[in-house]
Protein backbone atom coordinates (compact mmCIF):
# COMPACT_ATOMS: atom_id res chain seq x y z
CA UNK A 1 0.00 0.00 0.00
CA UNK A 2 1.38 3.70 -0.62
CA UNK A 3 1.55 6.03 1.82
CA UNK A 4 -1.89 7.61 2.87
CA UNK A 5 -3.06 9.73 5.53
CA UNK A 6 -5.92 8.40 7.70
CA UNK A 7 -8.59 10.69 8.86
CA UNK A 8 -11.59 9.85 11.06
CA UNK A 9 -14.23 12.30 11.16
CA UNK A 10 -17.42 12.42 13.32
CA UNK A 11 -19.50 14.44 11.25
CA UNK A 12 -20.43 14.57 7.71
CA UNK A 13 -20.01 18.05 7.68
CA UNK A 14 -16.42 17.37 9.09
CA UNK A 15 -16.30 14.71 6.22
CA UNK A 16 -16.53 16.79 4.21
CA UNK A 17 -14.26 19.57 4.85
CA UNK A 18 -11.33 16.94 4.51
CA UNK A 19 -11.66 16.23 2.21
CA UNK A 20 -11.76 19.74 0.29
CA UNK A 21 -8.60 19.85 2.29
CA UNK A 22 -7.31 17.05 0.62
CA UNK A 23 -5.58 16.67 -2.81
CA UNK A 24 -6.59 12.99 -4.13
CA UNK A 25 -8.86 11.97 -1.03
CA UNK A 26 -10.89 8.80 -0.85
CA UNK A 27 -14.01 8.13 1.31
CA UNK A 28 -13.86 4.85 3.14
CA UNK A 29 -16.76 3.04 4.11
CA UNK A 30 -16.46 -0.76 5.35
CA UNK A 31 -12.67 -1.02 3.20
CA UNK A 32 -13.96 -4.51 1.94
CA UNK A 33 -13.28 -3.44 -1.47
CA UNK A 34 -11.22 0.16 -1.36
CA UNK A 35 -8.49 -1.31 1.21
CA UNK A 36 -7.35 -4.67 -1.15
CA UNK A 37 -7.57 -2.38 -4.11
CA UNK A 38 -5.07 0.02 -2.18
CA UNK A 39 -3.20 -3.14 -1.03
CA UNK A 40 -2.51 -3.87 -4.85
CA UNK A 41 -1.40 -0.50 -5.21
CA UNK A 42 -4.46 0.13 -7.99
CA UNK A 43 -5.43 2.95 -5.52
CA UNK A 44 -2.92 5.69 -4.01
CA UNK A 45 -5.37 8.08 -2.06
CA UNK A 46 -3.22 10.79 -0.55
CA UNK A 47 -5.80 10.79 2.40
CA UNK A 48 -8.39 8.19 3.28
CA UNK A 49 -11.66 9.49 5.28
CA UNK A 50 -13.21 7.09 7.52
CA UNK A 51 -17.18 7.43 7.32
CA UNK A 52 -17.16 4.68 10.44
CA UNK A 53 -17.73 6.79 13.22
CA UNK A 54 -19.96 8.97 11.61
CA UNK A 55 -23.14 8.25 14.05
CA UNK A 56 -25.59 9.77 11.59
CA UNK A 57 -24.97 7.24 8.70
CA UNK A 58 -25.60 3.89 11.15
CA UNK A 59 -29.23 2.60 11.54
CA UNK A 60 -32.44 1.97 9.76
CA UNK A 61 -35.73 3.14 9.91
CA UNK A 62 -39.50 1.61 8.71
CA UNK A 63 -42.23 4.72 8.39
CA UNK A 64 -44.95 3.88 6.78
CA UNK A 65 -43.86 2.33 2.99
CA UNK A 66 -40.55 3.37 3.24
CA UNK A 67 -37.64 1.77 4.79
CA UNK A 68 -34.67 3.73 5.18
CA UNK A 69 -31.11 2.15 5.68
CA UNK A 70 -28.66 4.51 6.49
CA UNK A 71 -25.42 4.19 4.31
CA UNK A 72 -22.53 3.05 6.89
CA UNK A 73 -25.02 0.33 8.25
CA UNK A 74 -23.13 -3.28 8.06
CA UNK A 75 -24.32 -6.13 5.84
CA UNK A 76 -24.34 -7.76 9.29
CA UNK A 77 -26.33 -5.35 11.26
CA UNK A 78 -28.93 -5.30 7.82
CA UNK A 79 -29.36 -8.85 7.80
CA UNK A 80 -30.32 -9.06 11.53
CA UNK A 81 -32.38 -6.04 11.31
CA UNK A 82 -36.08 -6.57 12.46
CA UNK A 83 -37.93 -3.67 10.05
CA UNK A 84 -35.75 -4.76 7.21
CA UNK A 85 -37.06 -8.48 7.52
CA UNK A 86 -40.17 -7.10 8.38
CA UNK A 87 -40.81 -5.37 5.45
CA UNK A 88 -38.23 -6.05 2.64
CA UNK A 89 -37.01 -10.02 3.84
CA UNK A 90 -35.53 -10.26 0.19
CA UNK A 91 -33.07 -7.65 1.23
CA UNK A 92 -32.31 -9.19 4.20
CA UNK A 93 -31.94 -12.23 1.87
CA UNK A 94 -29.77 -10.62 -0.42
CA UNK A 95 -27.33 -9.56 2.48
CA UNK A 96 -26.92 -12.97 3.85
CA UNK A 97 -25.48 -14.69 0.13
CA UNK A 98 -22.85 -11.56 0.00
CA UNK A 99 -19.63 -11.72 1.06
CA UNK A 100 -18.41 -14.16 3.76
CA UNK A 101 -19.65 -13.60 7.42
CA UNK A 102 -16.69 -11.83 8.34
CA UNK A 103 -16.60 -9.11 5.19
CA UNK A 104 -20.32 -8.93 6.03
CA UNK A 105 -19.12 -7.37 9.38
CA UNK A 106 -17.50 -4.51 7.97
CA UNK A 107 -19.03 -4.11 4.03
CA UNK A 108 -21.55 -1.48 3.86
CA UNK A 109 -25.01 -0.34 1.84
CA UNK A 110 -23.20 2.91 0.63
CA UNK A 111 -19.87 1.56 0.00
CA UNK A 112 -21.14 -1.07 -2.30
CA UNK A 113 -23.55 1.46 -4.02
CA UNK A 114 -20.58 3.52 -4.11
CA UNK A 115 -18.32 1.24 -5.94
CA UNK A 116 -21.05 -0.07 -8.42
CA UNK A 117 -19.35 -3.46 -8.65
CA UNK A 118 -20.86 -4.98 -12.02
CA UNK A 119 -21.36 -8.41 -9.89
CA UNK A 120 -22.37 -6.36 -6.74
CA UNK A 121 -25.90 -7.33 -5.24
CA UNK A 122 -27.08 -3.88 -3.79
CA UNK A 123 -27.27 -1.95 -7.27
CA UNK A 124 -29.76 -4.82 -8.61
CA UNK A 125 -32.01 -4.62 -5.01
CA UNK A 126 -32.21 -1.07 -5.46
CA UNK A 127 -33.42 -0.83 -9.35
CA UNK A 128 -35.37 -3.26 -8.89
CA UNK A 129 -37.38 -1.62 -6.05
CA UNK A 130 -37.26 1.99 -7.15
CA UNK A 131 -34.95 3.04 -4.41
CA UNK A 132 -33.81 6.60 -3.91
CA UNK A 133 -29.82 7.78 -3.33
CA UNK A 134 -29.68 9.87 -0.38
CA UNK A 135 -26.74 11.99 -0.54
CA UNK A 136 -25.43 15.12 1.42
CA UNK A 137 -26.39 17.17 -0.79
CA UNK A 138 -29.77 16.11 -3.27
CA UNK A 139 -31.66 12.66 -4.01
CA UNK A 140 -31.13 10.87 -6.88
CA UNK A 141 -33.41 7.68 -8.32
CA UNK A 142 -31.41 4.67 -8.95
CA UNK A 143 -31.78 5.12 -12.30
CA UNK A 144 -29.73 7.69 -12.43
CA UNK A 145 -27.34 6.66 -9.64
CA UNK A 146 -26.13 4.21 -11.50
CA UNK A 147 -24.15 5.06 -14.50
CA UNK A 148 -22.22 1.99 -15.78
CA UNK A 149 -19.55 0.30 -14.38
CA UNK A 150 -17.61 1.55 -11.29
CA UNK A 151 -19.69 4.84 -12.12
CA UNK A 152 -22.10 6.88 -10.39
CA UNK A 153 -23.98 9.97 -10.08
CA UNK A 154 -21.55 11.19 -7.21
CA UNK A 155 -19.52 14.16 -7.56
CA UNK A 156 -16.18 14.68 -5.83
CA UNK A 157 -16.52 14.84 -1.99
CA UNK A 158 -20.32 14.22 -2.31
CA UNK A 159 -21.10 11.59 0.55
CA UNK A 160 -24.24 8.84 0.52
CA UNK A 161 -26.23 8.98 3.30
CA UNK A 162 -29.24 6.71 3.30
CA UNK A 163 -31.08 4.41 1.03
CA UNK A 164 -34.72 4.69 0.62
CA UNK A 165 -36.64 1.73 -0.22
CA UNK A 166 -40.60 1.64 -1.11
CA UNK A 167 -41.67 -1.63 0.56
CA UNK A 168 -42.67 -3.65 -2.31
CA UNK A 169 -45.83 -5.47 -2.23
CA UNK A 170 -43.81 -8.73 -3.40
CA UNK A 171 -39.89 -9.07 -4.21
CA UNK A 172 -37.70 -12.23 -4.40
CA UNK A 173 -33.73 -12.21 -5.38
CA UNK A 174 -32.11 -15.24 -6.41
CA UNK A 175 -28.50 -15.19 -7.23
CA UNK A 176 -25.86 -17.80 -9.18
CA UNK A 177 -22.86 -17.55 -6.43
CA UNK A 178 -19.35 -17.55 -8.15
CA UNK A 179 -17.77 -19.91 -5.41
CA UNK A 180 -14.30 -18.11 -4.53
CA UNK A 181 -15.53 -14.57 -5.21
CA UNK A 182 -19.22 -14.85 -3.79
CA UNK A 183 -19.76 -12.20 -6.49
CA UNK A 184 -22.63 -12.81 -8.74
CA UNK A 185 -22.11 -14.31 -11.58
CA UNK A 186 -25.65 -13.67 -12.42
CA UNK A 187 -28.44 -12.67 -10.38
CA UNK A 188 -32.08 -11.35 -10.12
CA UNK A 189 -34.05 -9.29 -8.01
CA UNK A 190 -37.83 -9.23 -9.10
CA UNK A 191 -39.82 -7.05 -7.42
CA UNK A 192 -43.71 -6.25 -7.70
CA UNK A 193 -44.96 -2.54 -6.07
CA UNK A 194 -47.61 -2.25 -4.07
CA UNK A 195 -49.34 -0.01 -7.44
CA UNK A 196 -48.84 -2.99 -9.38
CA UNK A 197 -45.90 -2.61 -11.20
CA UNK A 198 -43.53 -5.00 -12.44
CA UNK A 199 -39.43 -4.86 -12.04
CA UNK A 200 -36.77 -6.63 -12.75
CA UNK A 201 -33.07 -6.01 -12.50
CA UNK A 202 -29.89 -8.15 -13.46
CA UNK A 203 -26.68 -7.38 -11.75
CA UNK A 204 -23.41 -9.63 -12.83
CA UNK A 205 -24.68 -9.97 -16.24
CA UNK A 206 -24.23 -6.79 -18.58
CA UNK A 207 -21.21 -4.93 -19.62
CA UNK A 208 -22.72 -1.76 -18.48
CA UNK A 209 -23.41 -2.87 -15.21
CA UNK A 210 -27.02 -3.19 -12.87
CA UNK A 211 -29.65 -3.45 -15.76
CA UNK A 212 -33.27 -3.25 -16.08
CA UNK A 213 -34.87 -6.65 -17.72
CA UNK A 214 -37.78 -5.17 -19.64
CA UNK A 215 -38.77 -8.84 -21.35
CA UNK A 216 -39.02 -10.69 -18.15
CA UNK A 217 -40.89 -7.54 -16.93
CA UNK A 218 -43.04 -7.70 -19.44
CA UNK A 219 -44.08 -11.24 -19.65
CA UNK A 220 -44.12 -11.68 -15.23
CA UNK A 221 -46.92 -8.36 -15.45
CA UNK A 222 -49.12 -10.57 -18.09
CA UNK A 223 -48.32 -13.66 -15.39
CA UNK A 224 -46.79 -13.66 -12.15
CA UNK A 225 -45.68 -17.26 -12.09
CA UNK A 226 -41.47 -18.58 -13.24
CA UNK A 227 -43.37 -20.53 -16.13
CA UNK A 228 -44.29 -16.80 -17.58
CA UNK A 229 -40.61 -17.19 -18.82
CA UNK A 230 -40.22 -20.41 -19.53
CA UNK A 231 -40.29 -19.29 -23.41
CA UNK A 232 -38.56 -15.79 -22.45
CA UNK A 233 -35.53 -15.55 -24.21
CA UNK A 234 -32.66 -13.12 -23.51
CA UNK A 235 -30.52 -11.65 -25.82
CA UNK A 236 -26.84 -12.60 -25.36
CA UNK A 237 -25.39 -8.88 -27.03
CA UNK A 238 -24.00 -6.95 -24.27
CA UNK A 239 -23.78 -9.36 -22.00
CA UNK A 240 -20.43 -9.98 -19.83
CA UNK A 241 -18.42 -12.75 -21.13
CA UNK A 242 -15.21 -14.43 -19.47
CA UNK A 243 -13.41 -17.48 -17.80
CA UNK A 244 -16.49 -18.27 -15.73
CA UNK A 245 -19.52 -17.65 -18.16
CA UNK A 246 -20.19 -17.19 -22.27
CA UNK A 247 -22.53 -14.15 -22.55
CA UNK A 248 -25.06 -16.88 -23.73
CA UNK A 249 -24.66 -18.39 -20.52
CA UNK A 250 -25.61 -15.49 -18.63
CA UNK A 251 -28.41 -14.48 -20.85
CA UNK A 252 -29.69 -18.24 -19.47
CA UNK A 253 -28.99 -17.31 -16.05
CA UNK A 254 -30.92 -14.39 -16.47
CA UNK A 255 -34.53 -16.21 -16.99
CA UNK A 256 -33.49 -18.74 -14.42
CA UNK A 257 -32.50 -16.24 -11.50
CA UNK A 258 -35.70 -14.59 -13.00
CA UNK A 259 -38.04 -17.79 -12.35
CA UNK A 260 -36.30 -18.93 -8.90
CA UNK A 261 -36.59 -14.90 -8.07
CA UNK A 262 -40.42 -14.84 -8.46
CA UNK A 263 -40.94 -18.67 -6.77
CA UNK A 264 -39.03 -16.96 -3.98
CA UNK A 265 -40.85 -14.09 -3.64
CA UNK A 266 -44.07 -15.81 -3.74
CA UNK B 1 2.20 8.42 11.68
CA UNK B 2 -0.54 8.15 14.10
CA UNK B 3 -0.78 6.66 17.61
CA UNK B 4 -3.02 3.82 17.66
CA UNK B 5 -4.12 3.16 21.19
CA UNK B 6 -6.62 -0.36 21.46
CA UNK B 7 -7.24 -2.96 23.81
CA UNK B 8 -5.43 -6.38 22.74
CA UNK B 9 -6.37 -9.35 24.23
CA UNK B 10 -7.14 -7.27 27.38
CA UNK B 11 -4.00 -5.53 27.68
CA UNK B 12 -4.39 -1.70 27.03
CA UNK B 13 -1.49 -0.75 24.20
CA UNK B 14 -0.69 2.35 22.16
CA UNK B 15 1.08 2.12 19.53
CA UNK B 16 2.94 4.51 16.65
CA UNK B 17 2.55 3.13 13.41
CA UNK B 18 1.95 4.70 9.79
CA UNK B 19 -1.31 5.44 8.94
CA UNK B 20 -1.08 3.05 5.59
CA UNK B 21 -0.65 -0.49 8.82
CA UNK B 22 -3.07 -2.67 8.21
CA UNK B 23 -4.77 -4.03 11.74
CA UNK B 24 -2.80 -7.68 11.18
CA UNK B 25 0.65 -5.58 10.49
CA UNK B 26 -0.06 -3.96 14.07
CA UNK B 27 -0.50 -7.13 15.72
CA UNK B 28 1.97 -9.39 14.47
CA UNK B 29 5.05 -6.71 13.53
CA UNK B 30 4.38 -4.15 16.15
CA UNK B 31 3.37 -6.56 18.87
CA UNK B 32 4.94 -9.64 18.25
CA UNK B 33 1.28 -11.68 18.19
CA UNK B 34 2.03 -13.77 15.13
CA UNK B 35 -0.48 -16.24 15.86
CA UNK B 36 -2.51 -14.30 13.70
CA UNK B 37 -1.83 -15.44 10.07
CA UNK B 38 -1.52 -13.51 6.64
CA UNK B 39 -2.41 -16.36 3.75
CA UNK B 40 -3.47 -14.75 0.73
CA UNK B 41 -3.73 -10.77 1.70
CA UNK B 42 -6.76 -10.50 -0.50
CA UNK B 43 -9.37 -10.77 1.88
CA UNK B 44 -10.15 -14.32 0.62
CA UNK B 45 -8.99 -16.64 2.99
CA UNK B 46 -9.58 -15.95 6.61
CA UNK B 47 -6.08 -16.57 7.88
CA UNK B 48 -6.30 -13.32 9.64
CA UNK B 49 -9.34 -13.30 11.41
CA UNK B 50 -9.55 -11.82 14.66
CA UNK B 51 -12.43 -10.51 16.98
CA UNK B 52 -12.88 -6.67 16.84
CA UNK B 53 -15.56 -5.37 19.68
CA UNK B 54 -16.90 -8.99 19.42
CA UNK B 55 -17.00 -9.13 15.78
CA UNK B 56 -15.25 -11.63 13.73
CA UNK B 57 -13.37 -10.03 10.75
CA UNK B 58 -10.23 -10.02 8.38
CA UNK B 59 -7.76 -8.49 10.13
CA UNK B 60 -5.57 -7.85 6.70
CA UNK B 61 -8.42 -5.73 5.28
CA UNK B 62 -8.98 -3.53 7.83
CA UNK B 63 -6.17 -0.22 8.82
CA UNK B 64 -5.01 -0.16 12.19
CA UNK B 65 -6.50 3.15 13.03
CA UNK B 66 -9.87 2.11 12.09
CA UNK B 67 -8.82 -0.23 15.73
CA UNK B 68 -8.49 3.08 17.19
CA UNK B 69 -10.55 2.43 20.55
CA UNK B 70 -11.52 -0.92 20.02
CA UNK B 71 -10.86 -4.37 21.67
CA UNK B 72 -9.62 -6.62 19.94
CA UNK B 73 -8.76 -10.58 20.65
CA UNK B 74 -6.46 -12.63 18.86
CA UNK B 75 -6.01 -16.65 18.84
CA UNK B 76 -3.32 -15.89 21.99
CA UNK B 77 -6.05 -14.51 23.71
CA UNK B 78 -8.50 -17.14 24.40
CA UNK B 79 -7.48 -19.67 26.69
CA UNK B 80 -7.77 -19.39 29.94
CA UNK B 81 -3.68 -19.61 31.30
CA UNK B 82 -2.59 -23.26 30.37
CA UNK B 83 -6.33 -24.61 29.85
CA UNK B 84 -7.49 -24.31 25.64
CA UNK B 85 -10.10 -22.66 24.76
CA UNK B 86 -13.33 -24.88 24.22
CA UNK B 87 -13.15 -24.74 20.51
CA UNK B 88 -8.99 -25.06 20.92
CA UNK B 89 -9.65 -28.34 22.71
CA UNK B 90 -12.10 -29.28 19.89
CA UNK B 91 -9.63 -29.01 16.93
CA UNK B 92 -7.12 -30.51 18.84
CA UNK B 93 -9.24 -33.72 19.60
CA UNK B 94 -10.79 -34.20 16.25
CA UNK B 95 -7.98 -33.22 14.63
CA UNK B 96 -9.89 -29.93 12.98
CA UNK B 97 -5.71 -29.19 11.40
CA UNK B 98 -3.19 -30.53 9.31
CA UNK B 99 -0.32 -27.83 8.47
CA UNK B 100 -2.03 -25.99 11.06
CA UNK B 101 -1.62 -22.59 8.72
CA UNK B 102 -5.74 -21.82 8.83
CA UNK B 103 -6.61 -22.64 12.41
CA UNK B 104 -5.90 -19.67 14.24
CA UNK B 105 -8.65 -17.73 11.63
CA UNK B 106 -10.87 -20.79 11.69
CA UNK B 107 -10.52 -21.32 15.26
CA UNK B 108 -11.32 -17.00 15.57
CA UNK B 109 -14.16 -17.76 12.48
CA UNK B 110 -15.86 -20.74 14.74
CA UNK B 111 -15.73 -19.17 18.11
CA UNK B 112 -18.21 -16.44 16.44
CA UNK B 113 -20.04 -18.78 14.75
CA UNK B 114 -21.11 -20.68 18.05
CA UNK B 115 -21.70 -17.18 20.00
CA UNK B 116 -24.27 -15.92 17.01
CA UNK B 117 -26.02 -19.58 16.66
CA UNK B 118 -26.11 -20.72 19.72
CA UNK B 119 -27.48 -24.27 20.02
CA UNK B 120 -28.92 -24.19 16.55
CA UNK B 121 -25.99 -25.36 14.71
CA UNK B 122 -25.97 -28.20 12.39
CA UNK B 123 -23.85 -29.06 9.52
CA UNK B 124 -24.93 -27.48 7.13
CA UNK B 125 -24.96 -24.09 8.77
CA UNK B 126 -21.09 -24.52 9.81
CA UNK B 127 -20.23 -25.20 6.19
CA UNK B 128 -21.73 -22.48 5.14
CA UNK B 129 -21.18 -19.77 7.71
CA UNK B 130 -16.74 -21.22 7.21
CA UNK B 131 -17.15 -20.23 3.81
CA UNK B 132 -14.60 -17.12 4.30
CA UNK B 133 -11.90 -19.40 6.02
CA UNK B 134 -10.17 -21.73 3.56
CA UNK B 135 -7.92 -24.84 4.36
CA UNK B 136 -6.16 -26.38 1.83
CA UNK B 137 -5.16 -29.41 4.05
CA UNK B 138 -8.61 -31.15 5.84
CA UNK B 139 -11.08 -31.15 3.53
CA UNK B 140 -12.89 -29.39 6.50
CA UNK B 141 -14.60 -32.86 7.24
CA UNK B 142 -12.50 -32.78 10.83
CA UNK B 143 -12.79 -28.51 11.27
CA UNK B 144 -16.58 -29.15 10.83
CA UNK B 145 -16.96 -32.00 13.60
CA UNK B 146 -14.59 -29.55 16.10
CA UNK B 147 -16.53 -27.05 15.60
CA UNK B 148 -19.79 -29.09 16.15
CA UNK B 149 -18.47 -30.56 18.96
CA UNK B 150 -16.74 -27.21 20.55
CA UNK B 151 -20.70 -26.19 19.94
CA UNK B 152 -21.67 -28.32 22.52
CA UNK B 153 -18.72 -27.82 25.28
CA UNK B 154 -19.29 -23.99 24.74
CA UNK B 155 -22.60 -24.16 25.79
CA UNK B 156 -21.98 -26.80 28.73
CA UNK B 157 -18.96 -23.73 29.71
CA UNK B 158 -21.40 -21.51 29.87
CA UNK B 159 -23.65 -22.99 31.80
CA UNK B 160 -21.46 -23.36 34.11
CA UNK B 161 -20.43 -19.95 34.24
Amino acid sequence: MYQTTYHRPSSIDEAVSLFGKSSEAKFLAGGQTLLPVMKQRLAGPSDVIDLGKIKELQGVELSGDVLTIKAGTTYFDIMQNADVNKAIPAIAYLTSVLGDPAVRYRGTIGGSIANNDPAADYPAALLALGATVKTNKRSISAEDFFQGLFTTALEDGEIITAVSFPVPAKAGYEKMRHPASRFALTAVFVAQTKSGEIRVAATGASQSGVMRVGAIEAALKANWSPSALDNVSIPASGLLADIHGTAEYRANLIKVMAQRAVAAAG
Amino acid sequence: MSTVKLTVNGKAVAVDVEDRTLLVQLLRDHLNLTGTHVGCDTSQCGACVVHVDGRAVKSCTMLAGQADGASVTTIEGIAKGDELHPMQAAFRDNHGLQCGYCTPGMIMSAIDIVHRHGGQLDETTVRHELEGNICRCTGYHNIVKAVLDAAGRMKVSQAAE
